[in-house]
């Protein structure tokens, strides 16, 4: 078959070939060569002091930074997951088809999940941290970073519902659950690995978060004693590592820290997706 | 009392999936109340046409950033969406399953690694390579394209890659049929038939690049002028914002988020853009 073909036509294909496969050399070349060249740079520089308590420019602690970029994301969390799912069982369960309020609601979170960070860390700084007047603070950053990743989990959740068999809903409804029981105690319960997968990304997307951080959250490097303190979360830590200059070394340990939890948070997620496909029993 | 339940249940919901339009409304009154007035007081024309930005002599221009968020956009478009487009026709049609296997969740990963580590990684590797290779400072738009280029990567292969698989396998296996090799098939056949699919990934990918921040700060030099070559620094719309949000009072304030405006009726365009191709690449 293939001889038939006109030898410019062989030579086109090969190229492309060519093409094909070095593109994707590249991109795994450069996805490795970012990974290793962080890790051999930060790793011997990663030390005790590094995860002092308390911050001082000696030391360059990253641990206030970790410790406020957990307490972030579990904030943030705490906000928009109940949110997102109970949005997502609006959307998916309550709905019917054509309803106006879903089209609406579909529009805004697609407009919502393309606004940059930035415009998001404006806003928080325009709306939380000056009109609601809770200064730069935990409570200002956490709202901004879940209004940013609402969509995102609500999008996952809507997902994970939508891929419960309608059997299960035959079965509860003739068995006389309510609707609100149905969803708590046979809807949810299938949904929950989707649902978890999603919540796995939100907390990458809050981690790797920096440009809505710097002026909603501020750049305080302590432990806050009040939601209405000033934190600084780790990637906006690295950040004035960086644009300050001064600690090169131990910017690229904090990059190491970093990159390690984001490697450790994508493994989970791949973990919880691999989970849900092999259980998912087709009901 | 189940049906008061039931009604509370509906309203809760419904409250939730508000939300996202009450964020969305919230957001675009905040930016355009606080930024159409300045903008205004400005003058819209001189505002988005000239190019001297001086805060202090109440002399506001954007047009340098603009042109700057255009031109390092273009740059990660030239680089990002070859090697994107490549690599996603790789791990759709070419690549062995367990290489797919590897691969795709390298490519989650480039997405999750925060934007502050790309920025760093840009100015300890990219930005001494530009300036070793061409005697330059090294920060410009070259370096901040690179980066960007990498940074959209996984957007461009992700959503082309779910366009390419989502083309019918039986124009493949027609076209084979017809006697051409797999090459042809994917060049002629599958990838034409992606294009709208293709086109929206792209455009996503627009979005990602225009709106990222801190990568840019760090790279891109900042210096509000008109490039005169592709190794000059530039400043982006969104590297004003942040470099100089932390300071600004009054009118220079205002001015910032009618930066922020401008941008986000950039995103708005592309988001309009990218659900019309979304619906075309559905039917």
């Amino acid at each position: 078959m293939k001889s038939s073909l006109p030898i410019g036509a062989k030579i086109s294909s090969l190229i492309l070939r060519a093409l094909v496969y070095l593109a994707a050399l590249i991109t795994a070349g450069v996805l490795a060569f970012i990974v290793i060249y962080i890790f051999v740079m930060g790793v011997p520089h990663i030390s005790l002091d590094l995860f002092a308590l308390e911050y001082n420019s000696v030391n360059v602690s990253l641990m206030p930074a970790l410790i406020n970029t957990v307490l972030m994301t579990a904030l943030a969390l705490l906000l928009a997951v109940p949110l997102g799912i109970g949005a997502a069982i609006y959307l998916v369960e309550y709905t019917g088809r054509g309803n106006k309020l879903v089209g609406l609601v579909r529009v805004t979170a697609e407009t919502l999940s393309g606004i940059p960070s930035i415009v998001y860390g404006l806003f928080g700084l325009l709306f939380f941290v000056t009109v609601l007047g809770w200064r730069m603070s935990l409570l200002a950053g956490a709202f901004t970073v879940a209004i940013m990743i609402l969509p995102l989990i609500m999008r996952t959740a809507e997902e994970a519902l939508k891929a419960v068999p309608d059997s299960y809903r035959e079965g509860s409804f003739g068995l006389g659950a309510g609707r609100l029981r149905t969803v708590f105690r046979v809807l949810l319960p299938s949904a929950i690995p989707g649902i978890l997968a999603g919540v796995i990304l939100a907390i990458g997307r809050v981690v790797g978060e920096s440009a809505a951080l710097i002026y909603t959250a501020g750049t305080v490097t302590a432990i806050p004693s009040s939601v209405f303190d000033s934190t600084r979360t780790l990637s906006v830590h690295m950040y004035v590592l960086a644009s300050e200059g001064l600690h090169i070394d131990k910017t690229y340990a904090t990059a190491v820290i970093l990159l390690l939890l984001v490697v450790l948070i994508n493994a989970g997620s791949a973990a919880v997706a691999k989970r849900l496909t092999k259980g998912a029993g087709r009901g | 009392m189940s049906a008061f339940k039931e009604r509370i249940a509906h309203i809760v919901f419904m409250v939730a999936a508000t939300v996202c339009i009450v964020a969305v409304a919230l957001i675009c009154i905040f930016l355009f109340i606080n930024g159409i007035p300045a903008i205004l007081k400005i003058g819209p024309i001189e505002f988005l046409t000239s190019n001297v930005w001086r805060p202090s002599n109440d002399e506001f221009g954007i047009f340098a950033m603009i042109i700057g968020s255009i031109y390092v956009t273009a740059g990660a478009l030239v680089i990002g969406v070859p090697l994107g487009l490549f690599c996603a026709i790789f791990l759709s049609r070419f690549a062995h399953k367990k290489i797919v296997k590897i691969l795709k969740p390298g490519v989650e990963l480039l997405a999750g690694i925060p934007s502050v580590v790309y920025g760093f990684f840009g100015l300890v590797m990219i930005v001494p390579i530009i300036r070793a290779v061409f005697g330059v400072q090294g920060m410009g738009i070259l370096a901040a394209s690179i980066i960007l280029g990498i940074m959209i990567l996984p957007t461009i292969i992700t959503v082309s890659k779910s366009a390419l698989d989502a083309v019918p396998e039986n124009y493949y296996e027609g076209a084979l049929a017809l006697g051409a090799n797999h090459e042809r098939c994917v060049f002629r056949i599958v990838l034409p038939a992606a294009v709208s699919g293709i086109m929206a990934a792209i455009i996503l990918g627009v979005g990602r690049a225009i709106g990222e921040t801190m990568a840019v700060v760090m790279i891109a030099g900042n210096q509000v002028r008109l490039p005169q070559g592709i190794m000059d620094g530039v400043r982006t719309m969104t590297g004003n914002i942040v470099l100089e949000m932390g300071y600004a009072a009054d009118l220079h304030r205002e001015a910032l988020i009618g930066t922020a405006v401008v941008l986000f009726v950039f995103i708005l365009i592309i988001n309009l853009l990218f659900s019309l191709l979304k619906r075309r690449a559905r039917v």
